[in-house]
């Protein structure tokens, strides 16, 4: 009996729902918001039965469909899901539903709109399912294409540089990786990733690579660098790593809201599923010989982005680079993980690393989304203006929001019984004995991240009331609900981590005894 | 009794259902939220009695755990997180003190806040700390005592920043939870450290524990830097943890601003309970980094620091104005005796002091409250006066607090805790500086009470603004003044020479009545010194500020101090602005240079490849535009056909991007196919 092709139909819907709200959507506002959520409904829908319908927690890939497409270029239709992939898919979904809800103030072109979200989505489930590169890398475009647009068209004054920039950089990173992957396609004749990693592990894929590619005697480890840096390049803009972040703080700053949300809340964590996924996997050797490198660009990430949100004065720029400092724990995990030498017992560090990791991607996700949401409501609610400067005293008269930001505030500072600490904890806890440097150089980060984070408390909320403010609406009842979810996903993952980790925790352990050491 | 244990946890759930539910009770139902937090904090007294009874009965190993599974980070046994709590003397102790010390301090908020318009969410607040509160004292694993840890500094923080619209409030709340982060952040090293190497974070475990024989032995054989064994290291790093808590150098700085918050915040938070729970942590895993008397360099550190504390904090409270300033920096003083005494004999010795000041110094602070809620808000010493009078029984029994706290011999509990302290720093086998530092802290303590007392009670004449008259406060405010009162007194009497029960029942020893030590000379030969200098504290302060005068600030006797001292004292020797030079324009400068390497050297590097890329697709478009051009329009029809609605395809930027891309693409691939690897 075949089986029924989750995979397929998760992407195609909102694909296919995404097309036709564009064509058909025009002057149908309505209608546009019911298809969309409907859209939603039926992915969301999907993505459980999918946990209920095949064994997830055992670690391997499930829900496998594969076709063969052109094998003289090994491309081939390959798609499988495991608990990494059902986290970030997750993910997907529970931001999407948070930018819709958002997107209730988008009155230019809903159509046009909630198409492109629909169409981002589709991209992103085919990013997180995908097994072979090629249409991995196409689908990683496609949802290129329709973030572009959302953040040229719905955004502030310089949106036009904004998205010109986001666009052009992530495309060089497309560009180099692509490269990268061509380089190892012509050594292996392989496209898929499963037999990649296999090669990379049985120490084949490399020699191959240098006798292929190299010109004469010792000269092929060039081209191994090539690659990896290639590759690693295409991946660390995304997250963003440092120094390729800087089209990050100026895309989250001019876009609207709901698509704020959608890019720190998943796109950015393509850049790191691709990296645990693809880069850790199949780039092990060299990992570990630039190994102190990367730590170092880890914390480099780490810290210099804190810092540079300590000065911000705009809220979302503010946001942005904390988003940054976040995921830069997160590639802390991933390259210690990677390029930590060997030691006896040291599984377990690196166990507790890329789980701490993985849940740190979705723990951000979700509260890099709800506070990029909380400040679109400030600005919207104080005729556009979102400086530091531009508020002071609002609690007065609007404790909920002053509330339930709080909540999410302190989620992201790491707050234990909220959400952003597990992931955090678990990081340290494998890093610190795999890599010990660097988790002591990264740890100021916790105390930088809450430095500035409770200056925009008090500057926003606390003080004296200003007379403008005094008929400062608080949060409606259905903000109250819409943003009540979140912030209560926020607690329950807080105090139940569990709850994501028993997907994640099968897929790390095979992660982890598949890494060549 | 074995049934105990499993249900430990419904202590600190009581408070955490109060403050779930008062959280979202709307603002009028005053009664409501009062009514669940007293309520729940009285059960929660009752439960932790039956509990202390529990490990009052049993001989030998009193010590009984209950573990649950957390969460899984990785394969097997190793990858379990386990939670638990733990019922032995000094989990006990802790929370019958906590639950009995915050049921009075609940029942005097209803009278001290009655007034507050967010009065609900005062007990919310209050509640969810007795909830962590309770919760970090028993926990039985180091993650689980690092969670309750941050949720004390969150309500802390919250309970600070309560008057939010005064922006030193703001302020005061954010400093607070920013230097004790610096300390969690050494906390959390420490933690993750001591977890890694151990590969547990369970106190006790049945041996499998970390504070247990065979992990102690294996932390003991690592090696840190410099010489250092990991105990060591791991044991310094949570002391930084406990000292950022605990207010002690050269992290004290939150503590005294901490006072912005209400008064029965004051008393409960930043008194009794939350800045003891860094000598709570120090006491708990005192196998890690001391044994019996141990002079290793930890307790070195831990002494030195403590001892330096008390002296200094002692110092800095004698040239304050504000009453509670004064008793937020006689706190820091007191924490560090605690410190000194923990190191240096052990945690019943620490421990003692513990609980017999969180007793004397709750009732100093609901004292202080209590003239301050009399006086409408008058905190200045020098504009208070002739309260003794008016306020008889706050009178009455901030006079025993003092006493206590200055450690007037026999009959307050404080002179038992303190000579505890100071007889084990003198028989400590590690260096002598500390016990002497000490000594001086007793007699600055002795004056600064005196100062305070005779300043604020004393003379006839009240000296505050005209049209207050100071009253007595109503009585659910006094009431819980008297309880406090007695048991600074009772408490002391469980940890004399003659029968130190309380050191036997921390340290699981059974200990007899013996009279005969409560006259031996090994006792009364130091204890005599100390209660010469407390006696002499006491005089100086009365001779000094005894004399019924019309006192202003400029006549304060201090000022008549030698060269720079009285300055010194009076800007607690700058050590604020010391850290605002340093450390806070530090990382201001930092920030600022990391933004503008963002911007300009960063931004403008990429804008530079950037607009080198463009230039080299402008050149290769026009070279290939018949090309590719048309291939790639048509696969773009569909966007296009949007684009052209709106016109965004007009300056066809975009366009050219995925063209010059395209093509670079297709040249790339064709080198790599033909030209690089064909051969």
């Amino acid at each position: 009996m075949r089986q029924f092709p989750w995979l397929t139909v998760l992407t195609l819907v909102p694909l296919l729902s995404g097309l036709a709200m564009m064509r058909w959507g025009v002057g149908r506002e309505r209608v546009v918001r019911g298809l969309a959520w409907g859209t939603w409904a039926l992915a969301l829908g999907l993505v459980l039965g999918l946990a209920a319908a095949v064994d997830l927690r055992s670690g391997t890939l499930q829900a496998v469909e594969r076709h063969v497409w052109v094998p003289s270029l090994g491309m081939e239709y390959y798609v499988g899901m495991d608990g990494l992939g059902w986290v970030m898919v997750l993910l997907t979904v529970v931001v999407s539903g948070m930018a819709l809800g958002a997107a209730k103030g988008i009155k230019d072109r809903p159509h046009l709109f909630h198409g492109l979200v629909l169409c981002l989505m589709a991209g992103l489930f085919g990013t997180f399912t995908a097994l072979n590169f090629v249409h991995w890398f196409l689908f990683w475009e496609l949802s290129l294409i329709p973030a572009f647009f959302l953040v040229r068209l719905w955004g502030g004054p310089h949106r036009g540089t904004a998205a010109v920039q986001f666009f052009l950089f992530t495309l060089g990173g497309s560009v180099v990786m692509l490269l990268g992957f061509l380089a190892l396609f012509l050594a292996s004749g392989q496209m898929n990733f499963p037999e990649l990693a296999q090669w990379a592990r049985e120490g084949r894929l490399w020699p191959k690579v240098m006798e292929l590619l190299g010109r004469g005697e010792g000269s092929g480890t060039g081209v191994m660098w090539w690659v990896f840096a290639g590759v690693l390049a295409g991946l660390a803009v995304k997250v963003p790593m440092m120094p390729l972040h800087t089209w990050l703080p100026q895309t989250y700053a001019e876009a609207s809201a709901p698509v704020s949300m959608l890019l720190t809340g998943v796109m950015s964590k393509m850049g790191l599923y691709g990296l645990v996924r693809i880069f850790l996997p199949i780039f092990q050797e060299p990992m570990m010989v630039v190994g102190p490198w990367l730590m170092g660009l880890a914390v480099w990430t780490v810290l210099a982005s804190a810092c540079a949100a300590l000065v911000q004065r705009d809220l979302k720029r503010m946001l942005a680079y904390s988003s940054v400092n976040h995921l830069g724990y997160c590639l802390l995990a991933v390259f210690a993980v990677g390029a930590a030498q060997t030691e006896p017992g040291g599984e377990v560090h690196r166990a507790a690393a890329l789980n701490g990791a993985v849940l740190q991607m979705f723990n951000h996700g979700l509260t890099a989304a709800t506070l990029f949401w909380f400040v679109g409501l400030l600005e919207a609610r104080n005729g556009g203006r979102r400086s530091l400067e531009d508020f002071g005293g609002v609690r007065v008269v609007a404790p909920v929001f002053c509330g339930l930001m709080g909540i999410a505030v302190f989620a992201s500072l790491g707050l234990p019984g909220l959400n952003g600490f597990v992931g955090e904890f678990l990081i340290f806890r494998g890093v610190l004995p795999l890599v010990p440097w660097a988790a002591v150089l990264a740890v100021p980060g916790l105390l930088v991240t809450a430095v500035f984070l409770l200056r925009l408390m008090e500057r926003v909320f606390y003080g004296p009331l200003r007379p403008e403010w005094l008929s400062w609406p608080d949060l409606s009842g259905r903000e109250r609900m819409s943003l009540g979810i979140p912030v209560g996903l926020m607690l329950v993952l807080g105090v139940w981590p569990q709850g994501l980790l028993q997907w994640i925790n099968p897929f790390v352990i095979r992660w982890v005894e598949g890494l060549r050491f | 009794m074995e049934g105990w244990v499993q249900w430990l946890w419904v202590i600190p759930v009581l408070p955490l259902l109060a403050a779930g539910v008062s959280a979202v009770l709307p603002r009028g139902c005053r009664r409501t939220a009062a009514g669940l937090a007293i309520g729940s904090m009285a059960f929660a007294l009752v439960l932790s009695l039956a509990a202390f009874g529990a490990t009052l009965g049993a001989e030998g190993s009193v010590r009984q755990v209950h573990n649950v599974r957390w969460l899984e980070f990785a394969a097997g046994d190793a990858g379990v997180l386990w939670l638990g709590w733990v019922l032995d003397p000094l989990s006990a102790s802790m929370l019958v003190m906590v639950s009995g010390v915050g049921l009075l301090i609940f029942v005097y908020s209803v009278g001290y806040m009655g007034h507050d318009g967010n009065f609900t969410r005062f007990f919310c607040f209050l509640s969810l700390f007795a909830a962590a509160m309770l919760g970090l004292v028993m926990a039985n694993s180091l993650v689980g005592l690092f969670i309750c840890w941050e949720l004390v500094g969150l309500t802390s923080y919250l309970l600070i920043g309560f008057w939010y619209q005064k922006p030193a409030a703001a302020a005061a709340a954010k400093k607070a939870f920013l230097t004790t982060r610096v300390g969690d952040v050494a906390f959390l090293l420490g933690l993750v450290w001591w977890y890694g190497s151990t590969g547990t974070q369970l106190f006790y475990d049945g041996g499998r524990g970390c504070l247990e024989a065979e992990a102690l032995q294996r932390l003991m054989l690592e090696t840190a830097l410099w010489g250092w064994t990991a105990n060591g290291a791991i044991g310094l790093l949570l002391f930084v943890g406990a000292a950022g808590k605990s207010g002690q150098l050269p992290l004290h700085v939150w503590l005294p601003d901490a006072m912005e918050g209400p008064t029965p915040v004051s008393a409960l938070i930043h008194a009794a309970t939350m800045v003891a729970a860094g000598v709570f942590l120090m006491a708990r895993v005192y196998p890690l980094w001391g044994g019996q008397g141990a002079a290793g360099p930890v307790p070195e550190v831990v002494a030195w620091v403590g001892a330096l504390t008390a002296v200094f904090a002692a110092a800095v409270a004698v040239a304050q104005d504000d009453i509670k300033r004064i008793l937020a920096y006689s706190t820091i003083s007191q924490l560090g005796y605690m410190m000194l005494g923990l190191a240096t004999g052990g945690v019943a010795v620490g421990m003692f002091h513990l609980l017999t000041h969180a007793c004397f110094k709750a009732l100093l602070f609901l004292g202080a409250g209590s003239v301050i809620h009399g006086c409408d808000g008058e905190q200045n010493l020098w504009r208070l006066g002739g309260l003794r009078r008016r306020m008889p029984w706050t009178f009455g029994t901030y006079a025993v607090g003092m006493l206590a706290l200055a450690g007037f011999p026999v009959f307050f509990s404080g002179f038992w805790s303190k000579e505890a302290i100071l007889h084990a720093a003198h028989e400590w086998k590690g260096s002598a500086g500390p016990f002497w530092l000490g000594l001086a802290g007793v007699f600055l303590t002795a004056v600064y009470m005196m100062r305070q007392v005779l300043l604020a009670f004393g003379g006839n004449r009240f000296r505050g603004e005209a049209g207050v008259e100071p009253r007595e406060s109503p009585p659910v405010m006094t009431v819980p003044l008297v309880v406090l009162a007695v048991g600074s007194v009772v408490v002391g009497f469980v940890g004399t020479p003659a029968w130190p029960w309380i050191q036997g029942y921390l340290e699981g020893r059974p200990v007899l009545l013996d009279w005969d030590r409560l006259v031996a000379t090994e006792f009364w030969g130091w204890a005599t010194v100390s209660v010469s200098l407390v006696g002499l504290g006491l005089g100086l302060g009365a001779w000094l500020y005894g004399r019924s005068r019309d006192w202003a600030e400029e006549m304060d006797p201090m000022r008549a101090l030698p060269g720079g001292i009285y300055p010194a004292l009076r800007h607690k020797f700058w050590v604020d602005e010391l850290y605002d030079r340093t450390v806070v324009t530090w990382l201001q400068r930092l920030s600022a240079w990391c933004d503008r390497m963002d911007r300009w050297v960063w931004g403008g590097l990429m804008q530079v490849v950037g607009l080198f890329s463009v230039a080299l697709g402008q050149l290769s478009r026009r070279v290939d535009e018949g090309v590719v051009d048309g291939g790639f329009d048509g696969s773009c029809e569909g966007l296009r056909w949007q684009g052209r609605r709106l016109s965004l395809w007009q300056n066809g930027r975009v366009q050219r991007y995925l063209a010059a891309a395209a093509v670079g693409f297709v040249a790339l691939v064709w080198w790599l196919v033909w030209g690089g690897g064909g051969r």
